[in-house]
C-alpha cells in the first residue's frame, strides 16, 4: 500500500491503489469489528471440528468430544414417539372392536396405524391399496372367503390360512383333474354350469349336464346355488368376483388343479395391538360386514 | 482532503455571532484511511424542533404498541386464548383480535407482508427513507438508547468529555448506569417478544418462578442480546454495514422523491459570518456543523445524498434553529427533490410531482392486493371441507356387479363450539353413502369438536343394476350441512367405474 493515497476525481474518495485496465477500486473500508467476527467464526470452526463429527478417516470418521450422532438422535426421537403412542396402544389392546369404532380418536389412530402396518406387511401380496391380484383377494370388495366380520378378519390375520398352524384357517379343494376324479368333458360341463351360476354366457346343454356333477362334487363346499361357505373358505361362485379369474378357461383350470392360497399367521410376528389395528383398517376398507 | 482545518482550529472559531463552530466531522469523510476502519464513536447532540417531536411521538406509539399489545385481552369464548394478539405455534393458529388465522390460511400473513412491502416502496418513492428515519426498530431502539445515554451522561459535549476523562467513581457510575439501563430495556424487549407466543400473564409468572419453557429463555436471551448489542452498541453500524435495505433503496427513489437535502444553491459558498457583514455574494451556510453534531449516523448532509443517511431529518431541526438565530430563512436543509434542486441551481423551480407512473403503479398494486385480501377475508369460512378421492384402488367392483368409490373427507370446524353435520350426496342416481364409524343413514350426525379437524373415510356405492349404465367417470357432489343452522358447504368430485 502506498503511503500517499490517490484521490478519485469524480467521487473525492481515495482508491485502494488497485487498478485493472484503468478501472480503479475506491477504498470503502470494511469495519474492523466485521473482520474480527470473521476471525471468530474461523476459530469457532476449529472448536466445531473438535466437538462434533467432522473429518472422514480411512475407516470411519472423527467422532468429536461431544459424541453427537445423528443416528442416535433419530433413535431417541423414535423412542419418544413410541412412548407417546403407548397410551393409545394400550387402549387399543384393551378395547373391544365396538369400543374402538365408537371412539373417533381411537378409530382414526387404529386406521392410520393399520394403514402403515398394512403397507409394511400385507401390501406385498394384497397390493398397496389392498386391491389384490389374481390369487390374492381384493380386500376392498364385499366378498369374504373366510368371513368379513371384524372378528373373522382378526382371526384370519392372527393365524393365517393353510400354513399348518393349529388355529390357521384350513381346507383343501380337491385336484379334480390332476387326480382323475373327473374326466375332461365332465370338467368342461361343470365349468359351464358354474358360468351359469353367475349369469355369464354359457352352453345351456352343457350346463344342464354339469348341474348334477356340480351337486355331487362341489355343492357341499360352494353351496347348491354357488353361494359359498366362509366356514370352509369356499368362495361364492354366483357373483362377479373371481379370485382366480371368471372365464371358462380360468374355471376349468381351477377345477383341474384345485385351489388353495396360503397366508402366514401374524401373531408370532406382530404385536397384538398392531394386528387389531390391521383388522380395523381392513374392515374399514369398505367391504367389512 | 488536505485543506481540512484541524479540530482545534475549528473549536476556537465562531460561525456567526453567538453560534460556535462545533468540532464535528463526518465519520465517512475521506481521509488517508486504511482498508479496515475502526468505528468512530458518535455522540449525537439532542435536536429540538418539528422532526424531533415527530420522532418522539413515533417512538412512543411504536414502543407502546410493542410492549403493551401482548397484555391486551380479547374474549373469544370457551377453550380459546383470551390474548388479543397471539402467535400460537403449538396449535398452529394466529390470533389478531377478532381474526383467527389457521395454518392453512397462512396466505393472509403472506398478503400482509406483500402489502407492507408495497407500502414501503410507495412511501420510499414519495419521501425517501421514511421507514429508516422514523419507524425501523433499529432506529427506534437506537434513539431510545441514545436518550438513555443523554439522561445519564448529558448532551454531546458532556458525553465526549466523560469518554476522554480518566476512570473515576463518577464516570463508572454514569457509564455503568447507562449500560444497566440499556440491559433492562433489552430484557424488557426480549421479554415482550416472547409474550407474543404464549399467554403473557402465564408466561410472566413462569419467568418470575423460573419455570418457563427452555425455548422461552433462549428467545428472551437472544432478543435481550440483540437489543443491547444492536441498539446500544452497534447502532449506525447496523444500518451502514449490515442492512441490505440502504442498497436497495437507491433503486426505490427517483428525481421526484422528497429526500432530506442540503440546498447547496442557497448554502454555498459557505463560511463563517461576522456581525454586520453583508449576506450578498455568499451562501447562508455558516459552517457551524450543527447538522453534523445532531446526526445519529455521524455524517455531513452537506456532502450530498449518501448511503449512510437514514433521512431522520434531525439535521433539518438543527439547521432551522440556527437559521432562526442568524435571521436567515429556514429550510436550508429540507425535504426536496433532485429535480427541484437541479432547477434551483439555475434559479428555476420545479413543482412537486406526487402523481407519477411509479407512485400510480405502487398504488394500483396496493389496491389490487388489498382488494384480493379483503375479498378473501370476506369469504373466510368457519367450516372447511376437503374431499379426496381414493387413487388406489380407483374403484372397487362389488359381488352384485355394483361399483364403489372410497373418499377421504376432512371437516374442519373453526367455531368455538362443537358442531354436528349431516352428509348428503347429489348428482348420481342410486348412489348410497356410508361412513366408517358412522351410524344410520348417510353416517348419521357427524360430530366435530370445537376448533378441530375430523377425518372420515366415506364410501359411495352404486348398486348392480344402476352400475350397468355407469360411464367411466361421473360427477358427484357431497354437501356437508350444519344441523343447527342449516349452513352448508358443497364439494364436487368424480365417481369412477370400469365403464361399459
Amino acid at each position: 500500500m502506498a503511503d500517499k493515497k490517490e484521490i478519485d476525481e469524480v467521487t473525492g474518495v481515495e482508491t485502494t491503489g488497485h487498478e485493472w485496465d484503468g478501472i480503479k477500486e475506491l477504498n470503502k473500508p470494511l469495519p474492523k469489528w466485521w473482520l474480527y467476527v470473521m476471525y471468530t467464526t474461523i476459530v469457532w470452526s476449529f472448536g466445531y471440528w473438535v466437538a462434533y463429527p467432522a473429518w472422514p478417516m480411512i475407516s470411519g470418521y472423527t467422532e468429536g468430544l461431544l459424541g453427537f450422532s445423528q443416528r442416535e438422535r433419530v433413535a431417541e426421537q423414535i423412542a419418544l414417539a413410541r412412548e407417546a403412542q403407548s397410551a393409545l396402544n394400550t387402549k387399543i389392546r384393551e378395547s373391544s372392536f365396538e369400543d374402538i369404532k365408537a371412539d373417533p380418536e381411537l378409530l382414526q389412530y387404529a386406521i392410520a396405524g393399520g394403514r402403515a402396518a398394512f403397507g409394511d406387511n400385507c401390501s406385498g401380496c394384497h397390493g398397496r391399496g389392498a386391491q389384490g391380484f389374481t390369487g390374492f383377494p381384493n380386500l376392498n370388495d364385499d366378498e369374504w372367503i373366510w368371513g368379513g366380520t371384524i372378528d373373522a378378519i382378526h382371526h384370519t390375520i392372527q393365524h393365517g390360512i393353510r400354513n399348518g398352524g393349529a388355529e390357521a384357517r384350513d381346507s383343501q379343494m380337491p385336484r379334480f383333474g390332476l387326480d382323475g376324479i373327473l374326466q375332461e368333458t365332465e370338467i368342461s360341463d361343470t365349468a359351464e354350469f358354474v358360468l351359469s351360476l353367475s349369469g355369464q354366457k354359457h352352453d345351456a346343454a352343457a350346463a344342464e349336464r354339469g348341474a348334477e356333477l356340480y351337486a355331487n362334487n362341489c355343492a357341499s363346499c360352494h353351496g347348491e346355488k354357488g353361494e359359498g361357505n366362509p366356514d370352509l373358505g369356499a368362495p361364492a361362485l354366483n357373483n362377479n368376483i373371481w379370485l382366480y379369474g371368471g372365464s371358462k378357461d380360468d374355471i376349468v383350470k381351477s377345477i383341474v388343479t384345485g385351489r388353495g392360497g396360503v397366508m402366514p399367521g401374524w401373531t408370532e410376528r406382530l404385536e397384538e395391538e398392531t394386528i387389531k389395528k390391521l383388522a380395523v383398517y381392513v374392515h374399514s376398507l369398505g367391504g367389512g360386514q | 482532503m488536505t485543506s481540512m482545518p484541524s479540530l482545534a482550529d475549528l473549536a476556537q472559531r465562531e460561525a456567526a455571532p453567538g453560534v460556535p463552530v462545533v468540532d464535528a466531522v463526518a465519520v465517512n469523510a475521506t481521509q488517508n484511511r486504511s482498508l479496515y476502519a475502526s468505528r468512530e464513536p458518535i455522540y449525537p447532540k439532542l435536536a429540538h424542533g418539528k422532526f424531533r417531536t415527530i420522532k418522539w411521538a413515533v417512538m412512543a406509539v411504536t414502543l407502546g404498541i410493542y410492549y403493551l399489545l401482548p397484555w391486551l385481552r380479547w374474549n373469544r369464548g370457551e377453550g380459546l386464548p383470551d390474548q388479543a394478539v397471539l402467535l400460537d405455534f403449538a396449535h398452529q393458529r394466529l390470533y389478531f383480535f377478532g381474526l383467527q388465522i389457521w395454518a392453512q390460511e397462512f396466505y393472509f400473513v403472506t398478503g400482509i407482508l406483500i402489502l407492507s412491502a408495497l407500502a414501503l416502496f410507495l412511501v420510499t418513492a414519495v419521501a425517501g427513507r421514511v421507514w429508516c428515519g422514523y419507524a425501523c426498530p433499529q432506529t427506534v431502539w437506537t434513539d431510545l438508547m441514545i436518550a438513555v445515554e443523554y439522561l445519564w451522561q448529558g448532551d454531546r459535549n458532556a458525553r465526549m468529555r466523560l469518554a476522554k476523562s480518566p476512570w473515576t467513581f463518577e464516570k463508572a457510575w454514569k457509564i455503568g448506569g447507562t449500560h444497566v439501563s440499556w440491559l433492562l430495556i433489552a430484557v424488557a424487549t426480549g421479554g415482550a417478544f416472547v409474550f407474543y407466543f404464549r399467554d403473557a400473564p402465564t408466561l410472566f409468572m413462569e419467568f418470575v418462578n423460573f419455570e418457563a419453557p427452555t425455548i422461552a429463555y433462549i428467545f428472551l436471551g437472544v432478543f435481550t442480546a440483540t437489543t443491547y448489542l444492536l441498539g446500544g452498541l452497534a447502532r449506525e453500524q447496523v444500518c451502514t454495514y449490515m442492512c441490505p435495505w440502504p442498497r436497495i433503496q437507491g433503486a426505490m427513489f427517483d428525481r421526484d422523491s422528497l429526500l432530506v437535502s442540503y440546498r447547496a444553491y442557497r448554502g454555498e459558498p459557505r463560511g463563517p459570518h461576522k456581525k454586520g457583514e453583508s449576506w450578498d455574494g455568499r451562501g447562508d451556510c455558516i459552517d457551524c456543523r450543527q447538522c453534523v453534531a445532531v446526526c445519529p449516523m455521524g455524517i455531513d448532509i452537506r456532502d450530498g445524498p449518501q448511503l449512510e443517511c437514514i433521512q431522520c431529518a434531525l439535521c433539518i431541526d438543527a439547521c432551522d434553529s440556527i437559521m432562526e438565530k442568524i435571521g436567515r430563512p429556514k429550510k436550508l436543509i429540507a425535504y426536496d427533490t433532485f429535480r427541484n434542486l437541479d432547477a434551483a441551481a439555475h434559479g428555476a423551480r420545479e413543482p412537486l410531482r406526487l402523481i407519477r407512473p411509479r407512485t400510480i403503479l405502487y398504488l394500483a398494486l396496493l389496491a389490487i392486493v388489498g382488494g384480493v385480501m379483503l375479498f378473501a377475508l370476506s369469504r373466510k369460512t368457519v367450516l372447511d371441507v376437503n374431499l379426496i378421492a381414493d387413487r388406489n384402488p380407483l374403484y372397487v367392483q362389488l359381488s352384485d356387479g355394483g361399483v364403489r368409490n372410497g373418499y377421504t373427507l376432512r371437516i374442519l370446524n373453526k367455531r368455538g363450539e362443537s358442531r354436528r353435520f349431516a352428509l348428503e350426496l347429489g348428482g348420481l342416481g342410486g348412489a348410497v353413502l356410508s361412513v366408517v364409524g358412522g351410524d344410520g343413514k348417510n353416517g348419521g350426525a357427524i360430530e366435530v369438536p370445537a376448533n378441530e379437524l375430523r377425518t372420515l373415510k366415506i364410501y359411495v356405492s352404486v348398486p348392480g343394476d344402476a352400475a350397468r349404465s355407469l360411464p367411466e367417470k361421473s360427477d358427484l357432489t357431497l354437501t356437508v350441512r350444519d344441523l343447527s343452522d342449516g349452513t352448508a358447504s358443497q364439494r364436487e368430485t368424480t365417481f369412477r367405474g370400469p365403464g361399459r
